[in-house]
């Protein structure tokens, strides 16, 4: 059995949609947080919770997929650092894609504030209202983000590199397309 | 009245005096509210409040109360959010401080369900309003729970920009718990 050369079409959409709604929930958790309340406020509110929901979910779906396919394997010439580095850059992008929506949704409870997925959908408040506790889990989602912003610099920073500098077809196994380019 | 008065002290035989029977327990008694914000349910309520019920359970057509309430001790679940509804386009709390209910007669609904009719006033304007509820006896108290909805724009509450029912619905649910003795 010979190993995929690309990842899975499946693998690579929930890649990129994950991505994009955490380029859009960043900047707007930042933005938000700073405005006076207004209703544009809740709205924003809403939507960014809804994002993170939606990020939670998918990197589930992310993670079944991911642990019944197997991804096509680095390059043989990568060096053992290399690879290290990149397997536990990955992890920790995956257990901040669970940790930050998860901190988020604790953290709007504790302020006493439901989540409603989209507007129909109630999630339960795993815990009671607290605001010692909230304000708590605000630094911590705000922290967690932050690591996320640098581990996505790197994972960003590195496939780059990789695709200019070593081009060694890395990046173009994630892109929906350069895929005649990436036959190794 | 003498006959009123009469029967309320006959009711209320069992305690020291027969005036205490409308004495409202202000610390174990609470209005609170849940309003809808971009469809999430949020509890507040009012901390300070004083309120004359006088109601026998026997005889309800004769129940009287006046609620007042202080609108500035007002919680809206989070410390922004009591700043912004003490403002001028919510309770504008600095002209007028306090709302109030005023019901001068309860109808009995059956099943120890009751409804009071009576006029409200919030913001300067005063409306017919009525808050169905129930009466619990137990030790010596009597317990009034109910709850209605108020159309917070019926009052101007939320006035400007907040008028938005989309963010902020018009329905708020007054809930009112309250324990006499």
């Amino acid at each position: 059995m010979t190993a995929p050369a690309r990842y899975t079409g499946t693998a690579i959409s929930l890649h990129w949609l994950v991505a994009f709604l955490i380029l859009a929930a960043f900047p707007l958790g930042l933005y938000m947080s700073d405005l006076a309340l207004s209703p544009l406020k809740l709205k924003l509110i809403s939507y960014h919770k809804w994002l993170g929901v939606s990020v939670f979910l998918l990197a589930a779906a992310r993670l079944a997929w991911r642990t019944t396919h197997t991804p096509p394997p680095l390059p043989a010439a990568m060096p053992a650092w290399q690879r290290y580095a990149a397997h536990g850059l990955h992890h920790l992008l995956y257990v901040l894609m669970f940790a930050i929506p998860l901190s988020g949704w604790l953290m709007s409870s504790a302020k006493g504030f439901q989540t409603v997925y989209l507007g129909v959908l109630p999630l339960p408040d795993l815990i009671v209202k607290d605001k010692a506790l909230g304000d708590i889990l605000k630094e911590v989602h705000g922290l967690l983000n932050y690591a996320m912003l640098g581990l996505v610099i790197a994972h960003v920073g590195a496939a780059l590199k990789h695709h200019f500098i070593d081009r060694d077809g890395i990046l173009a196994r994630m892109l929906p397309f350069l895929n005649k380019e990436n036959t190794r | 009245m003498i006959r009123l008065l009469a029967i309320l002290s006959l009711f209320s035989s069992s305690f020291a005096y027969g005036t205490e029977l409308s004495a409202v327990q202000l610390d174990q008694s609470t209005i609170a509210f849940v309003s809808r914000q971009m469809n999430v349910p949020v509890e507040g309520a009012f901390k300070k409040f004083s309120a004359q019920i006088n109601i026998d359970p026997a005889r309800p057509e004769a129940g009287r109360a006046r609620i007042e309430i202080d609108l500035a001790s007002i919680d809206a679940g989070s410390a922004e959010a009591n700043d912004e509804v003490k403002g001028k386009s919510w309770f504008n709390t600095r002209e007028f401080p306090k709302a109030s209910f005023v019901s001068s007669a309860v109808k009995a609904l059956g099943g120890g369900r009751f409804e009071a009719f009576g006029k409200m006033t919030i913001k300067g304007k005063t409306l017919e309003s009525r808050a169905p509820f129930t009466i619990k006896q137990e030790k010596g108290v009597l317990i009034l729970d109910g709850a209605f909805p108020l159309k917070r724009l019926d009052y101007g509450i939320g006035s400007g920009v907040w008028s938005d029912t989309s963010v902020v619905a018009d329905e708020v649910l007054v809930k009112f718990h309250f324990v006499l003795k």
